[in-house]
């Protein structure tokens, strides 16, 4: 069992964390057509934009309700008011999906209030489905933003099976299932699980959906809102779902939401990376469906534990350091334990009731200044781009995972799920090991001075 | 306090477009009244923290919850060739009870932790929206920790609401004015010594024209504040005279050395082939009125002469290359018309150009370059844009990072002139460059197979 500690500094240096509000958008642009907005001054879009622009490269529709001083204080009713229309005559979203900041949230803008209001003044826009959560940024962190986002669109969206254009009664041998995926899963683990799902001839609806939205497809036309996720449609159709398949244990709350609008029955994975997690993804896809799993997972099911043997001698006793948020962290260091590496320095964003089940002694809500000092001695770094500096400073072999990675190209396609997805982490960090292996040289079986003095001291006592 | 510092920075008596306002006018200042759910464009905060960020043994740090630092941290290209501490995030990211009892004293606490570890010559701290907004009186907290801890720790009052990027860095110059320059004195000082402003060292632009007035013997006593050192920008008062570079950005700074200490400056820019040899005759020029030998004229021109004739020898395979190709322009004002100026001369056409951010006198400028029927667009839509490449109206695009994948979606070339492009274009050999990378853009031989369909569609 871990022990969980929270920094106490009062100076966070080298953030790990990124903010709520920004989790909140990453999740709103994993549905179709949509534009998400950010309640708050205008530079809190632009960071947000920016730094999405650099992790996915790609375009990014995020817009602002350009908070100022004065109407901050007046409150954000004007504001919002005259975001939507300009959205809506502009962009011609079919939703708008707003999330607060820290601004507006320490003035205490009531803005489900407002969108009432907004909508009772506005007949024309009843076709546009509008969403609102709150996500102060002093608060808690991009997961957790992301978290909270799916939830809202989960209770405010989805039509019950018995309520005005529900489906009625479900019939048992459905083969409509929702998938309810993470923050840390890239376009590309998404596109993995997608096509795991029907390959047991199941038909998944995935919320959100960035492997339609920001998988680096080249659309027909230009537009200004997202182009591909779920679907409104999509999303309302989900009621009709005969189970709700989470991935990620932030997840859970979107998911009960789901068994409490809906009575959809649930079942939520904690982590689809590693044998044993992949094997409990793909036994329950097995169940669900009634089929038998199909040859190429058998096939590569086997191709993974040949990569497990031929890899574990890399892994052995190797130690690690992670900075990732509390669910990436959780998929990478137990497959990482499983393979006998031992993960010396934890250092994660939020609360998760994953963290005091991590393999590890310690795992410290904090920030990348503490992972630093806790990496010394580790043989591997894994953390978003920002580790860059701190890898060279360390001069230890560094895996970019989770978000930003602005440095590399390809992070909408890195995979890590599944018994595929599995296997290639395994390679990838493996061969990073390998490459780092030292060569044995005459001096090596020598005692260094300081294990000398080590030696003497110990007998002396 | 603020409210009278941006009212004093929107009084601007040397901003070309303030000349032509009322009293009222002037009053309502220059940041127009962004548009709900039709704005762009950083906060106040970012446009401080672009100006002073370069300075890099300074620790910047960030009052205000996470989403400020954290979501923006190390993402911007300046160099610096000696300290690293100016890449280290520093934040208070403040909690939900900070923001009831107030962040004042996790601030203090804030600052006494980066001076115990990281023992910086100066601390900055950056004033952001949530935490003006709940009263943190930052001002009064870096007084009394400069006090404690014999140091500088120096307030940047700009938080976000207060206006855009723009009003952001004249605000951060207002804070060196106050709080910085005039606090040190240099070693020695020579009548060739200059201060280079509004330049950042993106990408080492400084380093690619440092040579140049190395070579005539100018010294660059201060840069604010490319690879600047805390106390290069505490003695650029003893300065004979300043190149301003960006020409909104810092003009507060420029003109106050010139009230405050008799420095009188130009306006020039370092990207151009003509530009680039302007500058250099300005600062020659400037320094030789105040008092440097007559000679350095002449030197100049020589120097001039050479690295001109170098570069038009590197530019000559290109042009044939280059010569009537379409230009997309897209950038944030000022740097149009010295960009616009400099592809003119290797022959491209430029087909339309930003001016959003402009002022009167940038427009006058750009008319100048281009002719009365200039296109100037004052704001042409992302799909206007995307029209425009696609139909070939214009076969490359210029812009900044974010409005890249309007042309790369287009399927045409791109290139990033913005603040996190990773090529240096200033100077001679940054106008060379940038040359070279327009052409590597545009005869890619990857744009026959991508704008191909494929098999099965055609
Ligand atoms: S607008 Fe305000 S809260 Fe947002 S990033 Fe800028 S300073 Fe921070």
């Amino acid at each position: 069992m871990a022990k969980i500690v929270t920094s106490r500094k009062a100076c966070t240096v080298n953030p790990l964390k990124m903010s709520q509000p920004i989790g909140a958008v990453l999740a709103f642009l994993g549905l179709d057509h949509c534009m998400p907005a950010l309640h708050g001054s205008q530079g809190c879009t632009a960071f947000g934009l920016v730094l999405f622009v650099r992790h996915f490269r790609e375009n990014i529709p995020l817009q602002t309700t350009a908070m100022n001083e004065a109407t901050t204080i007046l409150g954000g009713m004007d504001n919002i008011e005259e975001a939507i229309l300009n959205i809506w005559t502009r962009a011609k979203p079919e939703i708008i999906c707003i999330a607060s900041t820290g601004l507006t949230e320490t003035k205490g803008d009531d803005v489900d209030g407002y969108i009432k209001l907004i909508r009772k003044k506005h007949p024309e826009l009843v076709d546009l489905a509008i969403i609102y959560v709150s996500t102060p940024d002093y608060k808690d962190a991009f997961q957790d933003g992301w978290a909270r986002a799916v939830t809202k669109l989960v209770e405010e969206l989805v039509i019950p099976p018995f309520e005005k254009g529900g489906v009625g009664v479900i019939s048992a041998g459905i083969s409509q299932i929702n998938i309810l995926a993470g923050s840390h899963l890239t376009p590309g683990d998404i596109e993995e699980i997608r096509e795991t799902v029907q390959a047991f001839g199941l038909d998944p609806i995935i919320l959100p959906d960035l492997s339609g939205s920001l998988d680096g497809h080249i659309p027909e036309e230009f537009m200004p809102t997202t182009m591909g996720g779920t679907t409104l449609a999509d999303i309302r159709r989900m009621g009709a779902s005969g189970f709700t398949l989470a991935i990620g244990e932030h997840m859970r709350a979107a998911t009960e939401a789901m068994h409490a609008k809906c009575g959809t029955h649930y079942e939520v994975l904690d982590r689809i990376t590693g044998l044993e997690a992949s094997d409990r993804f793909i036994a329950l896809l097995a169940e669900l469906s009634g089929n038998p799993v199909p040859n190429k997972y058998r096939r590569q099911r086997s191709q993974l534990v040949d990569a497990m043997l031929d890899g574990h001698f890399f892994f052995g006793g190797k130690k690690i350091a992670i900075g990732a948020e509390p669910d990436l962290l959780w998929a990478i260091g137990n497959l990482l334990a499983e393979m006998g590496c031992e993960i010396t320095a934890a250092v994660t964003t939020t609360q998760s009731p994953l963290l005091e089940k991590i393999p590890t002694a310690e795992v410290l809500i904090g920030d990348l200044e503490d992972l630093e000092q806790k990496a010394q001695n580790c043989d591997l770094l894994i953390t978003h781009s920002h580790g860059r500096q701190m890898a060279e400073r360390l001069d230890i072999p560094f895996l970019r995972m989770g978000l930003p990675l602005f440095d590399r190209l390809g992070a909408a396609h890195r995979l890590s799920v599944g018994y595929r997805g599995t296997r290639d982490l395994i390679f990838e960090i493996g061969n990073m090991f390998m490459a780092n292996a030292h060569e044995a040289s005459p001096s090596t079986w020598i005692p260094s001075q300081e294990e000398c003095n080590a030696d003497t001291s110990a007998t002396a006592h | 306090m603020l409210q009278s510092k941006i009212q004093d920075v929107f009084n601007e008596p040397a901003c070309g477009k303030n000349q032509g306002k009322s009293e009222k006018e002037r009053k309502k200042g220059c940041t127009k009244q962004l548009v709900p759910g039709a704005a762009a464009g950083g906060c106040a905060f970012d446009g401080a923290k672009i100006a002073l960020q370069p300075i890099t043994d300074v620790a910047h740090l960030v009052h205000g919850p996470i989403a400020c630092e954290g979501n923006s941290w190390d993402n911007r290209g300046a160099k610096s060739s000696g300290s690293r501490l100016y890449r280290t995030g520093f934040t208070t990211d403040i909690s939900e009870l900070d923001v009831i009892y107030g962040g004042e004293k996790r601030l203090y606490k804030a600052i006494r932790e980066v001076i115990e570890k990281y023992d910086p010559p100066a601390v900055f701290v950056y004033q952001t929206c949530v935490t003006a907004l709940i009263g943190d009186d930052i001002e009064a907290v870096c007084k009394a920790a400069s006090v404690k801890f014999g140091k500088p720790v120096i307030p940047i009052d700009a938080p976000g609401f207060v206006g855009n990027k723009n009003l952001g860095n004249k605000l951060a110059g207002e804070a060196l004015l106050d709080y910085v320059i005039g606090t040190q004195e240099p070693e020695y000082t020579t009548p060739y010594d200059i201060n280079i402003i509004g330049e950042y060292n993106l990408s080492g632009e400084l380093w690619q024209v440092k040579p140049l007035f190395d070579k005539l013997g100018i010294r660059i006593l201060s840069c604010i504040s490319g690879d600047a050192q805390y106390k290069e920008v505490a003695w650029s008062h003893r300065a004979r005279a300043t190149m301003m570079v960006c020409s909104k950005a810092m003009i507060n700074i420029t003109r106050k050395l010139e009230e405050r200490y008799g420095i009188p400056y130009f306006e020039g820019s370092f990207y151009g082939i003509s530009d680039m040899s302007d500058s250099l005759r300005q600062t020659s020029k400037l320094l030789v009125e105040r008092g440097a030998p007559a000679e350095l004229l002449e030197r100049t021109e020589l120097l001039i002469r050479d690295e001109e004739a170098k570069a038009w020898q590197q530019l000559e395979p290109y042009k044939a290359r280059l010569a009537g190709k379409k230009v997309l322009l897209i950038t944030g004002g000022v740097k149009s018309w010295s960009v616009v100026s400099a592809l003119q001369e290797v022959g491209m056409e430029i087909v339309g150009t930003s001016v959003k951010k402009s002022t009167v006198e940038d427009k006058e400028r750009i008319k100048e370059l281009m002719g009365q029927d200039a296109h100037m667009l004052d704001d042409m839509s992302p799909r206007d844009m995307y029209k425009m490449l696609k139909d070939a109206r214009a076969e490359i695009m210029l812009s900044g990072g974010r409005s890249q994948f309007i042309a790369l979606k287009a399927k045409m070339p791109w290139l990033d002139i913005n603040q996190e492009r990773h090529h240096a274009y200033a100077g001679y050999d940054g106008m060379v460059a940038l040359v070279r990378e327009i052409d590597k853009a545009l005869y890619s031989p990857m744009w026959e197979q991508v704008r191909r369909p494929a098999p099965w569609e055609s």
